[in-house]
């Protein structure tokens, strides 16, 4: 490769020139013409529909903590798409790079397209995914009308956005890191990496990581001080619980990805020795930096999906979830135990037999818990009376894919044997193993089980269906031959093999994608279909799986206050009991109900931010200082609002609670 | 197994709170911000930890002992501790509901605060202009980004304080103010907590070294 | 203890490297499982025995999932329906405890296997049954990881290779490893697990070949463009087979000394196999200290110094001695000057390391007065801290020689 020369720079667009847009790709021409083809036909959609203003108005202003739920599942199911285009290129790339062939991608491309496929999947495609959940349903499940802190909320969803749309524009304007998805030192360093691929991902992680950590301090504060008259802790469904241990691993955790990108960041800007070979820098402080934020980060993504889980045994199988006490225990010990573990992601750099045991065994503790809470789910299940609907037929995917991927994790927590498997396609298989197997799947049963709280329609059984069929077994082709593959001394990220005897596994894998990609098909076609049938999906109860928690206590969708009345609690299943008792709905003596007010603050300074890291990506000074001012000024201004409330009249409350008595008689509940 | 409490019949009165009132404006506020200040307080633990890992990594250029003006680095702290007292006289002016107090002592400890960040540039451009610079060591690196960061946050205090001195001015010592006064003393103390950490660690122990 | 822990994964080890490849398909180049080295085998078998350790619970969890999926649809009436039923001490203890025996009995093995497969201990066995004897030395190995191709340097034989690594059967090899510019990780599933290669350090690594073979190499830990090719063949070869090796090295009559190092060392891809007759015997430890290229103070002197303190106000003035990768990335920098010294470096037992370090000395408590003042405004500072700080400078000026 020819060395890389320090590109142009001018005062007015500091390093980009037009020499950034990569003319000379084809695969990114093509899909940049397709994004803008698309992206120009919904502008003009939305423009002949006159829908710009309801956009503002309902969606990109809301402080709706359902909208923006909503927001973030979108977000996410969009990211998923761009995520899953990476992976399919990887299979392809593998499958073809034989017997002398480079494949289709060269070094430069494909090195970005494995670094995007991680940093996407985790940052923009997990993260929103369990982040939309949180704020949908935590608080219908605790009772309460919004979040803590609504316009944070609104500002946090904005800033994901943002982050997200960074890397977006790194696909078409410049290039992204080359650096594997944690862009570890020296590599990442300005010396190896001079071109403009690791600032946007520095700065597409930091913007959204704003969002994240605030996001997580407003859940917590939900949680904590906005449960409903008599919820105790101990009287918090299990994904509330879930949902409060993820949210404090986010405040505990994210601040070290922030300050640790910073630390790279000032390597790369301003020059200083914190992670260089030279002048005293220890790029292993970065490794066991970024991975003190990273290990709890996968229990992040876990846990909300464990109480998802939880909620979806306990409902399908119409009985008690079992033993709530220890998976209240078992989350917590996930939660403190995730800090303990950090180092095994690195056993091979060198720490002494005392050190790699002592993680290697915190490692397989936190097998314990995890084992208790799949047992709990196994005999939540037995003596049940269990109805295969989609969110239950994902959850027994779940637990049978996720305790083989459990088995591999500890396998690779004992040091001797990480040191043959680490960074092997083993690694590769064991952790989609439990990602697909617990976040994804999770993410679709969650999917499947809110919607129609959502929407107020059910989702498309027969689509549903396939998409499930294609997913599982193309999930084990894709995954299987990956095992095998470490297991032959393979390891990850390579662009090009010379041993024939591999190919048959890249292409059974390969194969495996192309299912897969069948199954994500299925589901847009689900959705599709159940958006266009969705008066024969009506669902008018509100509660169409027969729930147990309290989201399912109001109408679907629920109105914009959630409750006319707030529930008072009295047992862990607030709405089973509620129902249990026929206990009757009031339907008189309402009052005006206190609201938060929309607001752009949010989305003004989420767009400011996107700007400000666009500048600094490619060292547009001015564009950079003038954007931090903005950012400053636009936050204290929105301080001098004072007016951020509002009381939804009584009338409309009656009205609305009205319409859903007659609702409700028709649907004959 | 969780505990029930449940009552007897399936009265509406019993599962539904008929009479409630709204949640009072701001109600969990103190406890988001006491939640943000100890992500805040994570960061500075990272520069921290950074700062022990690499804060002996000269580079074989100057060390601590060559470095630091322990006289002014101790007016410096002298500045920060004033400004924590005078804030807690503006937050006993403000329960006493007198404006013009708190305005004062706030502005005493906006001048506290400028002092010390002005004591803190000048010790940060005396060190850049004789050549250690962060560039220089690993060990200058983690010092400047350290002390740095906390700069900065004295920094946005400042700002904020302005700010709110500008809205106390309007509004008078509304609800909504006190409560934001309430939360940027606790931000200022925490920093002057975060700065006897750097005092003593980096620079009382740097000496020692 | 040993032995006996030592022979249970053995014996289950070889039962399913038996079977595996049953099971895949006649699949037989599970290299993890079925290596040719002592180390790689027992971390094999460690991967096998901790699997079945834990198929003892997986296999009843997924068998049981699955079970009660059918067994208690809700098609089935005649099965039992208990919605209330949500708890029972005796199923939670077994579900607490089930796992944490496993977990125990992992856990003891993990301690004793990690203990005894250390990477930086050398080895007490080549093969099971067969000591070491104290007086056998380790064949040396220097491994230095480049942009992008591997570097084998032999000082015992005083030959070095690029991108081909031999050894003879049945001895033990003690790898020194480091790199130039990024993070890699030096693998050779056949012979033992891996170890991260990193500028400015050095990693160790003890193994041995015991069956015969060509194998593979490489980095397994992605490093840039060139990474997919970073390659090299791993020859196990028999005594005579090594000292042929060896001979056609000497025979190349190639020379790899600091020059010829500085122009291996930019960036390439797909490096073809190379033999040196001759190597610098300095040459390592010189990239361990980064200080290959004229002019460069090694790393070891570099944190003599700052273990006295540092250079104080006078390592301000020049710092072009401590450059590695800030302007020279990747063969991107100026070309080395030839006329600056070169630094010698010797292995640290040996360097000239200055005296005491400071938690020798007592702590000179009026340092705390302020000291650091008075000096830079050019008043004499006090003798104590003087003293040592001058001391320091003058110990550590590199020792250095002429150029060849």
């Amino acid at each position: 490769m020819a060395p890389q020369s320090a590109p142009p720079y001018s005062p007015i667009f500091g390093r980009l020139s037009l020499d950034a847009l990569p003319l000379h790709e084809p695969i990114l021409v093509a899909t940049f013409c397709a994004v803008a083809i698309g992206g120009i036909a919904v502008v003009a959609l939305l423009t002949k529909f006159r829908l710009w203003g309801y956009l503002w108005n309902e969606w990109f202003t809301t402080v709706d903590h359902k909208k923006i739920g909503i927001m973030y599942m979108i977000l996410g199911l969009i990211m998923f798409l761009r995520g899953f285009a990476d992976a399919i290129m990887m299979r392809l790339q593998q499958a073809l790079a034989f017997n002398g062939s480079e494949g289709y991608l060269p070094a430069h491309h494909y090195d970005q397209v494995f670094t995007a496929h991680g940093v996407i999947m985790i940052f923009f495609v997990a993260m929103p995914f369990i982040t939309g959940f949180m704020n949908y349903i935590v608080p219908l499940q605790i009772g309460a009308r919004d979040v803590s802190f609504p316009f944070l909320n609104n500002f946090s969803f904005w800033m994901t956005t943002s982050g997200a749309i960074l890397v977006m524009a790194s696909l078409f304007i410049g290039e992204f890191a080359q650096t594997g998805w944690l862009a570890y030192p020296p590599l990442s360093g300005i010396a190896y990496s001079p071109n403009v691929g690791v600032d946007y991902y520095i700065w597409s992680l930091q913007i959204a990581g704003v969002g994240t950590t605030l996001s997580g301090i407003n859940l917590i504060c939900t949680i904590l001080k906005m449960r409903a008259p008599g919820m105790g802790l101990m009287k918090m469904p299990v994904f509330t619980w879930t949902s409060l241990c993820a949210n404090i691993l986010i405040v505990a955790s994210f601040p070290v990805l922030t300050a640790v990108l910073v630390l790279l960041g000032l390597d790369r800007y301003a020059h200083t020795d914190f992670f260089t070979n030279d002048f005293g820098g220890n790029a292993m402080m970065y490794v066991n930096l970024i991975w003190i934020w990273g290990h709890p980060e996968v229990y992040i993504l876990i846990l909300p999906l464990f109480g998802v889980f939880s909620e979806i045994t306990a409902t399908f199988s119409g009985k008690r979830l079992f033993g709530y006490t220890s998976m209240v225990y078992a989350t917590v010990c996930i939660t403190i135990l995730s800090y303990l573990v950090w180092l095994h992601h690195f056993f091979t750099m060198g720490s002494g037999a005392s050190v790699n045991s002592f993680f290697g065994i915190t490692t397989m503790v936190i097998s314990i818990p995890t084992g208790a809470k799949l047992f709990n789910w196994l005999f939540t299940m037995y003596r049940g009376r269990i109805r295969f609907d989609l969110p239950m037929m994902w959850t027994v995917a779940f637990m049978v894919t996720f305790t083989i991927g459990g088995m591999t994790g500890v396998m690779l927590a004992v040091p001797p044997a990480d040191f043959v498997l680490h960074n092997s396609l083993f690694l590769i298989a064991h952790f989609h193993n439990v990602i697909i197997g617990g976040v994804l799947f999770g993410s679709f049963a969650a999917i499947n089980y809110w919607w129609p709280k959502a929407f107020g329609f059910k989702l498309n059984e027969f689509w549903g269906k396939v998409s499930f069929w294609c997913w599982l077994p193309g999930f084990y082709l894709a995954f299987m031959p990956l095992y095998v593959l470490g297991l032959m001394g393979v390891t990850r990220r390579m662009r090009v093999f010379d041993d024939p005897s591999l190919h048959i596994w890249f292409i059974i894998a390969g194969l495996g994608a192309v299912v897969i990609a069948a199954g994500i098909g299925a589901m847009l076609i689900q959705f599709a279909v159940s958006i266009w049938k969705r008066e024969e999906l009506k669902d008018e109860t509100g509660d169409p799986w027969n729930g147990r928690t309290l989201e399912w206590a109001t109408s679907s969708p629920p109105p914009d206050y959630n409750f006319a009345f707030t529930p008072k609690i009295h047992s862990l299943d607030a709405w089973y009991e509620i129902k249990h008792r026929h206990v009757a709905r009031p339907t008189e003596g309402f009052r005006p109900i206190h609201m938060p007010s929309n607001t752009g603050a949010g989305i003004i300074l989420a767009g400011i931010s996107l700007v400000m890291g666009f500048a600094l990506v490619w060292h547009i000074w001015w564009l950079a200082i003038g954007g931090f001012a903005a950012l400053i000024v636009t936050a204290i201004a929105h301080t001098f609002n004072y007016k951020r409330d509002y009381h939804i009249p009584v009338e409309e409350v009656e009205a609305t609670e009205a319409e859903r008595t007659q609702q409700l008689a028709a649907a004959g509940a | 197994m969780s505990t029930t409490t449940l009552p007897e019949g399936n009265a509406a009165g019993d599962f539904y709170d008929l009479h409630e009132h709204d949640h009072p404006e701001g109600h969990s506020t103190m406890l988001g911000f006491w939640i943000y200040l100890m992500s805040d307080c994570l960061i500075f633990a990272i520069l921290f930890a950074c700062y022990a890992v690499l804060g002996t990594n000269y580079a074989a250029g100057p060390g601590p002992q060559d470095l630091f003006e322990l006289p002014l680095v101790a007016l410096n702290t002298a500045m920060l501790l004033f400004s924590s007292i005078t804030y807690g006289f503006a937050m006993l002016s403000t329960q006493r509901g007198s404006v013009g107090q708190t305005q004062l002592w706030l502005a005493i400890t906006g001048l506290f605060g400028l002092a010390f960040l002005s004591i803190e540039l000048y010790e940060f451009s005396h060190l850049i202009h004789i050549g250690a610079t962060p560039q220089r060591s690993a060990f200058l690196s983690a010092f400047f980004t350290l002390v740095g960061t906390h700069g900065l946050h004295v920094t946005f205090g400042t700002v904020w304080l302005v700010t709110l001195m500008v809205q106390v001015a309007r509004k008078g010592l509304i609800q909504a103010n006190k409560r934001r006064l309430m939360c940027l003393s606790l931000f200022w103390h925490f920093l002057d907590v975060i700065w006897i950490g750097v005092f003593t660690f980096v620079y009382l122990m740097g000496m020692l070294r | 203890m040993r032995q006996y822990l030592l022979s249970l994964p053995r014996l289950s080890g070889l039962s399913l490297a038996a079977i595996a490849p049953v099971l895949l398909g006649g699949c037989s180049d599970l290299v993890v499982l079925d290596p040719a080295g002592d180390v790689a085998q027992q971390q094999g078998d460690l991967v096998i025995i901790s699997t079945l350790l834990m198929l003892i619970i997986i296999i009843p969890v997924i068998a049981l999932t699955l079970f009660f999926a059918w067994k208690y649809r809700a098609d089935n009436k005649e099965a039992r329906y208990e919605p209330d039923w949500d708890h029972s001490t005796q199923l939670e203890l077994v579900i607490w405890a089930a796992p944490l025996l496993i977990i125990i009995c992992l856990g003891a093995l993990t301690w004793v296997g990690t203990h005894l497969l250390d990477p930086y201990r050398p080895l007490a066995r080549t093969e099971p049954g067969v000591a070491v004897s104290q007086d056998e030395k380790p064949l040396e190995v220097q491994v230095v990881a480049l942009d992008w191709k591997w570097l084998f340097i032999y000082p015992e034989q005083g030959i070095a290779t690029v991108n081909e690594f031999a050894a003879p059967m049945d001895r033990p090899v003690s790898f020194r490893i480091t790199g130039a510019s990024v993070m890699n990780s030096f693998y050779i599933p056949a012979m033992a697990g891996q170890i991260y290669s990193m500028p400015g350090m050095e990693t160790k690594l003890n193994a041995v070949f015991n069956k015969p073979g060509d194998f593979v190499g490489f980095s397994a830990n992605y490093s840039g463009h060139g990474f997919s090719d970073m390659r090299f063949a791993a020859k196990s070869l028999t005594d005579d087979e090594f000292t042929n090796w060896v001979a056609k090295a000497k025979a190349s009559g190639e020379t790899l000394d600091r020059k010829t190092y500085l122009e291996l060392e930019k960036p390439s891809e797909k490096e073809p196999v190379h033999l040196y007759a001759s190597a610098d015997p300095e040459l390592f430890d010189a990239i361990v200290n980064m200080c290959v290229e004229p002019g460069k103070m090694c790393m070891h002197q570099q944190m003599a110094i700052d273990d006295r303190g540092g250079m104080g106000l006078a390592g301000l003035q020049k710092t072009d001695d401590l450059v590695y990768d800030k302007t020279a990335a990747r063969g991107t920098g100026a070309p080395a000057d030839w006329s600056k010294p070169i630094s010698v470096c010797l292995a640290p037992e040996k360097a000239n390391m200055p005296g005491a370090r400071p938690g020798d000395a007592p702590v000179a408590l009026d340092r705390l007065n302020g000291l650091g003042l008075p000096r830079k405004t050019g008043i004499a500072p006090s003798s104590s801290s003087d003293a040592l700080l001058s001391a320091a400078a003058e110990t550590v000026s590199a020792p250095t020689r002429s150029n060849p």
